[in-house]
């Protein structure tokens, strides 16, 4: 079939400001990935059009975008899924609320910088065990946190939150889920710094519990219901 | 153009799990910056889904010789059997500092870390599979990376996010930096250092269908190759048996693991004919050809090119019967031990492979060969062993060699935390006691030039022409099986296409901002380079031996070719040698490989 392309185009060094650019692609099967048919776009057609991407599978988190209005993984949208006629069309932008460096590539900088000020990782409560041996964690206390683990870092989550829209400053929902991550995991010591961090003006009292995000993550993480979990954990530390 | 120049006592190109993990060890006692074309968490580390193999020893009896002797006996004899020795002495605590650096493993109700079954891996005595391979759900390899990360940022360790690495650069000889472009701007950037690591990963890329990222082009080798030094046994690529069909993606051995068999168009489980002890947990090399041969007899399905690997709970159910064993599966524990694979199954096929068999068909996977190092990660360029001093290499990119003629499952990320380790202690030692070797005058001139040539290009021939050209001829000759006249055909069309490349290339994008149409031009090129050497290699090698299946030369033949192979720049072309004796220390000779 035949599939039309509407894409947000801006080059900073040549562009004053964004515009649509659109491509026709013929031949489109329903089992085409949107990433391939950008790169078809790109290799038969346009050489300028610039893109992030590296796995194809929907695990590397390079590839978010604004697929019909929609934040995806563009590895992980299949053009039978978008419900389009012969001659359909597929509007793509860049994600919202991070700089756009060129076309369909945002500058990450913020996001990571929020990722890495929530103490992302592990500080052990114990030492470590005397037989030179692994920590042992039950499989209860392990399934706690299983869901946070999944997060590949891709901002399809925090891109589509509009507290995070409104204002850069909140750490924004995928900082919260790494939080969690180390928050709700039995043989971690630094719950206490974490929590402290997630209570400031910038942390987790800015989410309104809108639920954008949790649809939009391609990991199927429940998002909000780690960020209420959050959320109780300081209410119960009485901050 | 105006080029920056920065000074690292080492540097780290390559933020995968083999490149963080030597940064963590290197930062601890040098000044190290790691440089990578991805953001870190990007790697392809993060894709690897089965396991990590160590003789835990958690479930089963296990001991680190059974698993060396299966290391070798997986790579058909050609693994260096000091290295295999190291890898899985080593692997133990290396999958124990994981651990405790805070990886989520999967536990077992003891609270010790879960393990299973995967190809290959076996009781020495019993002969039967044994459970050695570590892993969180099927994304112990996204644990892994994201692990590492962390601790990289606990440990403040310095990167440079999205600068990719395009020139070695030597000074009378002697190694002393990086030429990188800082992809944002596409300004050049020097990195003076003492010691280097490559970690760039694999090439997976070169061919067709591969379960590889667009972004493993083989810069590394490449690199190397270019500053003058040689590349080792690259005629050796694994095909992994299990790509989903059409679209290559990896579906990982941990379903055959969790009892997961293939199934050709009669409905016969095929793997009980070609390997009768371990069935469809042979190793991989057995297990690609296998299937290979079944599509050629015409039992693909429907006469197509895959067959079948089925995961139903029944079907998994009746041979566990059949073999005696007491366990059981359902649905919800498949779902459970590989949530992944049954989202990539549904998303990509619209399947569920708790109700309908997966369609499956080989794809290319790992390098086994690549740029030559030693037991301490120093890079070398003699067959004897010549050291290139401040010159480092880990992870899939290099070639200790300690997956020989074929991997077996599970050991590359132990191979990335075990060499990667020991390259960053080597390096921080190295950088100790070593001076900088001066930066020659204008160290960026060359590869500006050659980045000007790509920029300015405006012939004919779009890179994505010659790439799929080449990944085509790679896919048709130089794959599963091999014969003389079809790697002559492959070499010829390789040659062509890179006087193409030189002659005939046209980009589009002609500005310095995020410049990718350059960038995947400029890959092209290192690719071409791989595949040329690859082919040549693979024609020089004329026996089958793992990976490498000669159906001209189908037998094995230790007499002439139980060596590794040495490719070496020369003249603007490529020599090809015999002369790097295969190590045999642990005392296992070469036998006839059963499963
Ligand atoms: C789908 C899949 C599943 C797998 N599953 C398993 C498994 O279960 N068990 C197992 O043991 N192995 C598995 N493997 C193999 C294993 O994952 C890889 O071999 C391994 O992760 C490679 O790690 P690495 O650190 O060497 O490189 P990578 O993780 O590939 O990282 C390469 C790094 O180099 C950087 N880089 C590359 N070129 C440049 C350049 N020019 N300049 C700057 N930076 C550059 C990249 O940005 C990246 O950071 C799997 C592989 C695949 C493809
Ligand atoms: S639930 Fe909170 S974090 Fe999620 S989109 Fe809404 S405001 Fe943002
Ligand atoms: S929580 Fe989900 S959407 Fe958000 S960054 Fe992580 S994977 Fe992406
Ligand atoms: S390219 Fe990796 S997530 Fe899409």
């Amino acid at each position: 079939m035949k599939v039309k392309f509407r894409i947000r185009r801006f080059n900073p060094e040549v562009d004053k400001k964004p515009y649509w650019g659109e491509y026709t692609l013929d031949n489109v099967e329903p089992t085409d990935r949107i990433l391939e048919l950008l790169h078809r776009v790109k290799w038969e057609q346009d050489g300028t059009l610039t893109l992030r991407r590296s796995c194809a599978h929907g695990v590397c988190g390079s590839d978010a975008m604004r697929i019909n209005g929609v934040n995806k993984l563009a590895c992980k949208v299949l053009v039978k899924t978008l419900d389009l006629k012969d001659g359909g069309q597929v509007q793509v932008e860049p994600i919202l609320g991070l700089p756009v460096v060129k076309d369909l590539v945002v500058d990450f900088e913020p996001f990571f910088d929020h990722y890495r000020a929530v103490m992302p990782y592990f500080m052990p409560a114990t030492p470590r065990p005397g037989d030179g041996r692994e920590r042992r964690q039950s499989p209860e206390d392990r399934a706690r946190f299983d869901d946070t683990t999944k997060c590949i870092l891709c901002a399809c989550c925090t891109t589509s939150c509009p507290s995070f829209w409104a204002s850069g400053e909140y750490v924004g929902p995928a900082a919260i889920v790494n939080a969690h991550r180390f928050i709700f995991d039995s043989r971690d010591g630094a719950t206490q710094e974490r929590l402290n961090i997630l209570s400031e003006e910038s942390g987790v009292w800015r989410c309104r519990t809108i639920f954008n995000c949790t649809p939009a993550c391609p990991r199927e993480i429940e998002v909000t219901r780690a960020i209420g979990e959050v959320k109780l954990a300081i209410q119960r530390n009485g901050r | 153009m105006d080029v920056k120049t920065h000074q690292f006592d080492v540097v780290v190109i390559g933020a995968g799990g083999a490149g963080m993990m030597a940064a963590l060890y290197a930062s601890r006692g040098a000044k190290t910056a790691v440089i990578s074309k991805l953001y870190p968490t990007r790697s392809h580390t993060g894709t690897a889904q089965g396991g990590i193999g160590a003789a835990l020893a958690n479930l089963d009896e296990d001991h680190w010789e059974w698993h060396a002797f299966d290391t070798i006996k997986g790579g058909d004899y050609l693994t260096d059997q000091n290295a295999a020795e190291t890898l899985a002495r080593e692997a133990i605590d290396a999958v124990i500092e994981l651990e405790l650096m805070g990886l989520p493993f999967d536990r077992n109700p003891d609270g010790t870390i879960s393990q299973r079954r995967f190809g290959g891996h076996t009781n020495n005595q019993t002969k039967k599979p044994v459970r050695r391979a570590c892993h969180a759900a099927d994304r112990t390899g996204h644990m892994i990376l994201q692990t590492l990360y962390q601790n990289c940022i606990k440990e403040k360790v310095t990167f440079f996010d999205e600068y990719q690495a395009i020139d070695l650069i030597t000074n009378d000889g002697k190694v002393c930096g990086v030429a990188a472009v800082c992809i944002d701007d596409g300004a050049i950037h020097v990195f003076h250092a003492k010691a280097i690591c490559f970690a760039t990963g694999g090439w997976g890329r070169l061919w067709e269908t591969t379960s590889n990222a667009h972004s493993l082009t083989g810069d590394g080798p490449a690199l190397v190759w270019r500053a003058g030094l040689p590349l080792q046994d690259m005629e050796f690529f694994q095909f992994h048996p299990t790509g989903l069909y059409p679209v290559g993606l990896l579906i990982t051995e941990a379903v055959r693991g969790e009892g997961g068999v293939l199934i050709n168009d009669k409905g016969e489980r095929f793997m009980e004919r070609y390997a009768p002890t371990i069935k469809d947990l042979a190793s991989r090399d057995v297990v690609a050809r296998s299937i290979y041969l079944e599509v050629q007899a015409g039992r693909g399905i429907g006469g197509k090119r895959y067959v079948h690997l089925d995961v139903r709970p029944e079907t998994v159910n009746r041979y566990l019967a059949e073999a005696g064993e007491d366990r059981r599966v359902d649905a919800d524990y498949i779902l459970s031990k590989l949530p992944d694979i049954t989202d990539f199954c549904h998303t990509y096929l619209g399947i569920d492979p708790t109700k309908s068999p997966i369609p499956i068909q080989p794809t290319a996977h790992y390098g086994m060969g690549g740029i030559p190092t030693n037991l301490d990660a120093e890079v070398i360029s003699t067959g004897a062993g010549t050291v290139v001093p401040g010159l480092y290499a880990a992870g899939e990119v290099a070639c200790v060699s300690v997956h020989g003629a074929n991997r077996l499952g599970t050991n590359s990320l132990t191979d990335l935390i075990v060499f990667g380790r020991k390259a960053g202690k080597a390096m921080a030692d190295y950088a100790r006691q070593a001076d900088f070797v001066p930066l020659p005058a204008d160290p960026a001139g060359k590869i500006v030039a050659e980045i000007e040539r790509i920029r300015k290009s405006s012939g004919k021939t779009k890179p994505y022409t010659i790439r799929q050209e080449m990944q085509k001829v790679m896919m048709d000759h130089v794959s599963v099986f091999r014969e003389a006249p079809g790697l002559q055909k492959a070499l010829d069309t390789v040659r062509e296409l890179k006087s193409r490349y030189q002659n005939d290339l046209a980009i589009e994008d002609r500005g310095m901002r995020f410049n990718t149409d350059l960038l995947e031009a400029w890959e092209l090129g290192c690719m071409l380079d791989l595949a040329e050497i690859t082919t040549l290699s693979a024609i020089e090698r004329k026996e089958s031996r793992g990976g490498h299946s000669r159906e001209d030369y189908p037998k094995r033949d230790d007499v002439n070719f139980l060596v590794h192979t040495m490719a070496y720049p020369e003249k603007g072309g490529i020599r090809i040698a015999h002369d790097r004796a295969v190590d045999l220390s642990l005392g296992y000779q070469p036998a006839e490989r059963v499963y």
